[in-house]
């Protein structure tokens, strides 16, 4: 205890002295603190005084200019255009009602945007609030010049989306519209310029997916404002940084001969630069115009929109999966013959049907194509040849060429909701379903029924891929502020050069040959020969008892119960450039519906502009030429060479 | 050397320890805390039910257990010094993986219905188990270098791990207010000294590596501090606050606007100004007078606790009162210093005035500890 005692006091004198200098720096701190705020309240009251009650300096956000989309000519698809409105900020109006009541004898101001200013004015009332905008310079000018009896309006020339172009880019562009509370709260950590009321971000396609490149950075200005709120002079001002210039692959003038091509059809149509992977045209119909929704859609015409079963908002090119019908049958072709199943040269015979246990697979020519090749197998469109051929390669070997050749695979594009589409295998099966994968399976997946599901973007890969051999992937980005994106060198695919050669001469014949389902639809300009292969896909089960009817035809059936019709091409044949993928949903066959269409476009991006008719088949030019004149399309450009253009 | 080693000839029980209370310095933090109900009042145009109403909640949920802590024995407090670092340590280590994020930082972690800030309970769980060490370890031991680097550890584990969240305010006030606790047991000068000149070279190396690619802190740390030198140079981004700060501060003048007539409060020019920079509008609508008796009230309640801790004669006890004022100190140090361009923007409240529920129960709490050395202390 004597120790303790010892410690004790020992303790209790070294922390007396400690904290006797420990207060005494306290106290020192404190005697800093308390001179400061002499200095600061007493020394300097008036001048400070000055600041915050005569004049008030505020700071103002300035929205930065939001950046261009052009199309690979450099042709401006997403601009802006200058907008005049009128703002008010409801802490400067005193009065706000009166005030809106006298802003009301000038211009036209409807009830419900009165109404929606002074919900958002008392929400926010230290920040404008846009209470008319696109007026007219008229009514613009009899704001600005009653001013000074209308106190918290301002009056402001501000830049607004617009889409010169329309319909042609409203899928793959997307729009722009007012920030929602949605948004914000989706967002991590929102720019401050989100809060400015009626702020516009891109909502969907490019414009959303790329929408921090395309914002900017806001710029500020420091004003010093009278009691009234009014701006008495610019302290100081600070740009911002307008948003970068996207620079797309797309051209829009094949896009709007596209978008006109596919006309009031419920169709989807990619074309991609073989070379670069490039899309060059990407579209979807029907469409809409985007510049309704920057300005705000009516909800007529919303209505109109969503109840058409075209499904007109749908981009159909990326978000739509289909099962590919016969333009799958390259994959199976290509995996049996890689796998060394079949060659080339070895035929199978068809007799209209294959019996699986008690099951029978139908061809869809009833008397069959008795003995048929590789090549035939394609010209004819040929089902038991791939009923057989895919019994012997096996539902993983089809599904590994389909993945190889892009289909179920999300590409890395700028776009809304892109489909991965569906390779389906044994496991896929086994995790979806919990049931086996079966025989049937196979046959259905062999002719792209069943299961399996493709993008018209990845069936437009899929034809790059196997015109080339190479892994190309799509690009959609050419530059971004000038500075060009690199093109990826595409990696081999893998596929040896005599596999290739097998299918793309099937491919060949099937519009060049007389026998060829899209026959009616070939190119005869020798330099631009082209390859495809028709694809019919059915949405609904044939019964038995209706094939002992006959099968109905399409043209007899309800529209949404009619076969999907594709077609998937390249061309030149020898040289290839382009490849195009064509759905028309519910359009009937492939090589009626789709394959006029596809060629229209081939031929169309080959020439870069319209094509002379000599590229046609004698017999269609009348026809053709009708066509065209019903088509609306943009003004013929007047070329500097005439030549192709090769932007 | 334990505080049953004391010679205790009584210790109040039951309801005498009502009457053992440090009751001045009860009714000091209360009349602190009405400040603070009615600056929350007035930054929200009048209307009590946005700050207000919820901060008096909190405050009398703090008040009792305030009292729940001032009755438990201080031995208690003691033997639990060490599961409680750990269990902050915990918490620490849990925000960093569970925690939700506010302002930038990661410092929230939900536990069933509450929403607590673990870094906020370190600070006085640190104090805690420095002032038990201290007391445990022999006093002849305290300067030697292995006896100094113990606690060191202590307090830098910690650290590191706010300084992750990241959140450098608290992180400051941790290596304060531990290193006080540290001062006060008596640790040698010399090493207070020489970790003095290591962090005036830190921050030479801190400044010097700006812009190279070895950068010791963030971009926004480092706009702080161009900011806290001169808040001119970028009166429209970093540096508003505090030059709005500094215009609503100076003009109030000698003795204010008036209650709930500040402009420059009203005019939303501070972000925080129901936080950090409520000091502010004090300053402005009660002027000079008002800040100095705010300011006194904070320096009276140093005072009792000075009173209190060299009162008693357990080393634990009078630790912790100093290190718990201590820690109270560096708050309203810190934050009045931060708003009147002494110091750069760190982030801390300013003590039981901003509104901040973890922060308001917490200091109560502290005072529980306070209270609790105070009534048990050996005589």
């Amino acid at each position: 205890m004597k120790r303790a005692e010892r410690q004790i006091l020992e303790s209790h004198r070294r922390i007396g002295r400690r904290a006797m200098m420990l207060g005494g720096i306290q106290a020192a701190l404190i005697g800093t603190l308390a001179l400061r705020l002499q200095h600061l309240q007493l020394d300097q009251a008036d001048q400070f005084r000055l600041l915050a009650e005569e004049n008030a300096i505020k700071v103002r956000l300035i929205p930065p200019v939001r950046g261009l989309i052009l199309d690979r000519r450099g042709t401006i698809v997403a601009g802006n255009e200058q907008n005049y409105r009128v703002t008010v900020i409801a802490d400067d109006a005193g009065d706000l009602e009166a005030v809106l009541d006298r802003l009301a004898r000038l211009i036209p101001l409807d009830p419900e945007d009165r109404a929606r200013t002074i919900k958002e004015a008392r929400r926010t009332p230290t920040l404008p609030v846009t209470v008319a905008d696109r007026l007219t310079w008229e009514e613009f000018s009899r704001v600005a010049v009653n001013s000074p009896a209308l106190p918290g309006i301002t009056t402001e020339v501000g830049l607004s989306r617009n889409y010169p172009f329309g319909p042609d880019f409203a899928h793959v562009l997307g729009y722009v519209g007012p920030v929602s509370d949605y948004d914000l709260s989706r967002i991590e950590d929102p720019d401050p310029l989100l809060r400015i009321p009626r702020f516009q971000i891109g909502k969907l396609g490019v414009e959303a997916k790329l929408e921090t490149l395309l914002r900017g950075k806001a710029g500020s200005r420091r004003v010093e404002v009278n009691a009234a709120g009014r701006v008495m002079r610019e302290l100081g001002r600070k740009e911002g940084d307008p948003g970068a210039n996207v620079q797309l692959t797309i051209d829009h003038r094949l896009q709007n001969f596209v978008q006109a091509r596919l006309g009031d059809e419920s169709a989807a149509a990619v074309v991609i630069d073989i070379q670069t992977g490039d899309i060059v045209a990407i579209n979807s119909s029907p469409s809409f115009d985007p510049n309704l929704f920057v300005r705000g859609i009516s909800s007529a015409d919303y209505r109109a929109l969503m109840e058409n079963d075209h499904r007109p908002l749908a981009d159909k090119t990326v978000q739509g999966a289909y099962p590919p019908g016969s333009t799958f049958k390259m994959i199976t072709a290509m995996a049996a013959l890689e796998a060394g199943v079949i060659s080339p040269g070895e035929t199978v015979y068809c007799p209209g049907y294959t019996t699986l246990g008690n099951r029978r697979f139908h061809c869809w020519r009833r008397g069959g194509h008795g003995e048929v090749s590789l090549t035939k197998s394609l010209e004819q469109s040929c089902d038991v040849y791939y009923y057989e051929i895919a019994q012997r390669v096996g539902i993983e070997r089809i599904a590994e060429m389909a993945r190889r050749m892009g289909i179920g695979t999300r590409f890395d594009l700028p776009m809304s909701a892109i489909s991965e589409g569906l390779a389906p295998d044994r496991e896929w099966k086994r995790a979806k379903y919990g049931t086996d994968w079966l025989i049937g399976d196979t046959l259905n997946t062999a002719i792209g029924q069943g299961f399996v599901l493709a993008s018209p973007l990845q069936l437009a890969v899929m034809t790059a891929r196997l015109a080339s051999g190479k892994a190309i992937t799509p690009r959609l980005v050419r530059a971004i502020d000038g500075v060009e994106q690199p093109v990826m060198q595409p990696g081999d695919l893998g596929v040896s050069d005599a596999v290739l050669r097998g299918v793309r001469k099937g491919m060949f014949e099937v519009s060049n040959s007389r026998r060829g389902t899209a026959y009616a639809s070939r190119i005869v300009d020798d330099q631009m020969r082209m390859a495809g292969k028709t694809g019919t896909s059915q949405v609904r089960n044939i019964t038995a008892a209706e094939r002992a009817r006959g099968v109905t035809s399409n043209k007899d059936l309800p529209w949404h119960r009619r076969d999907h019709a594709l077609f998937v091409c390249f061309a030149p044949f020898d040289a290839p450039r382009y490849a195009v993928s064509v759905v028309v949903e519910h359009g009937g066959s492939g090589s009626a519906a789709a394959a006029p269409i596809a060629r229209d476009i081939l031929l169309q991006a080959l020439y870069g502009g319209l094509p002379p008719l000599e590229a046609y088949p004698e017999n269609q030019r009348a026809q053709i030429e009708e066509m065209r004149a019903r088509l609306r399309l943009l003004p013929e450009e007047p070329a500097p060479s005439g030549g192709r253009s090769r932007a | 050397m334990t505080y049953l080693e004391n010679r205790i000839r009584h210790v109040p029980t039951g309801f005498r320890k009502v009457l053992h209370l440090n009751w001045p310095l009860i009714l000091l933090l209360a009349a602190i805390s009405c400040v603070g109900f009615l600056m929350l009042c007035s930054v929200a145009g009048g209307r009590i039910e946005t700050w207000a109403e919820p901060q008096m909640k909190r405050f009398v949920v703090g008040m009792i257990g305030m009292f729940v802590v001032a009755f438990t024995p201080i031995w208690v407090w003691r033997s639990l010094s060490v599961p409680a670092y750990l269990a902050c340590l915990l918490l620490l280590i849990a925000v960093e993986f569970f925690g939700s994020i506010g302002m930038g930082a990661q410092r929230w972690i939900e536990l069933g219905p509450v929403r607590i800030q673990p870094s906020e309970l370190m600070k006085i769980a640190l104090v805690m188990l420095l002032a038990a060490y201290y007391d445990w370890l022999d006093i002849d031991k305290v300067s030697r270098p292995l006896w100094v680097a113990i606690p060191a550890a202590l307090i830098l584990l910690p650290t590191f791990l706010v300084l992750k969240q990241p959140d450098l305010g608290t992180a400051i006030l941790l290596v304060a207010g531990g290193g006080l606790v540290m001062f006060l047991a008596g640790v040698s000068l010399w090493y207070f000294g020489t970790v003095l000149a290591l962090v005036v070279a830190l921050v030479f190396a801190v400044m010097e590596s700006r812009g190279t690619e070895w950068q010791l802190l963030k971009d926004y740390q480092y706009k702080r501090i161009d900011t806290f030198l001169d808040p001119g140079s970028d009166p429209l981004g970093a540096g508003y606050n505090i030059t709005q700060a500094q215009i609503a501060l100076g003009s109030g003048g000698w003795a204010g606007k008036g209650y709930m007539q500040g402009t420059q409060s009203r005019l939303n020019f501070l972000p925080e100004k129901h936080t950090d920079f409520i000091f502010t509008t004090l300053a402005e609508e009660f002027g000079f007078v008002g800040a100095i008796s705010l300011l006194s009230l904070y320096v009276l309640v140093l005072i009792f606790c000075y009173q209190s801790a060299l009162a008693t004669k357990d080393r634990f006890s009078s630790l912790l009162i100093l290190g718990v004022g201590g820690t109270f100190f560096l708050f309203f140090m810190v934050n009045m210093g931060m708003v009147t361009g002494l110091m750069p923007v760190v982030g801390v409240p300013l003590p039981l005035v901003s509104y901040g529920g973890t922060a308001m129960i917490i200091l109560l709490g502290a005072f529980g500890l306070v209270q609790s050395a105070h009534i048990h202390r050996p005589r």
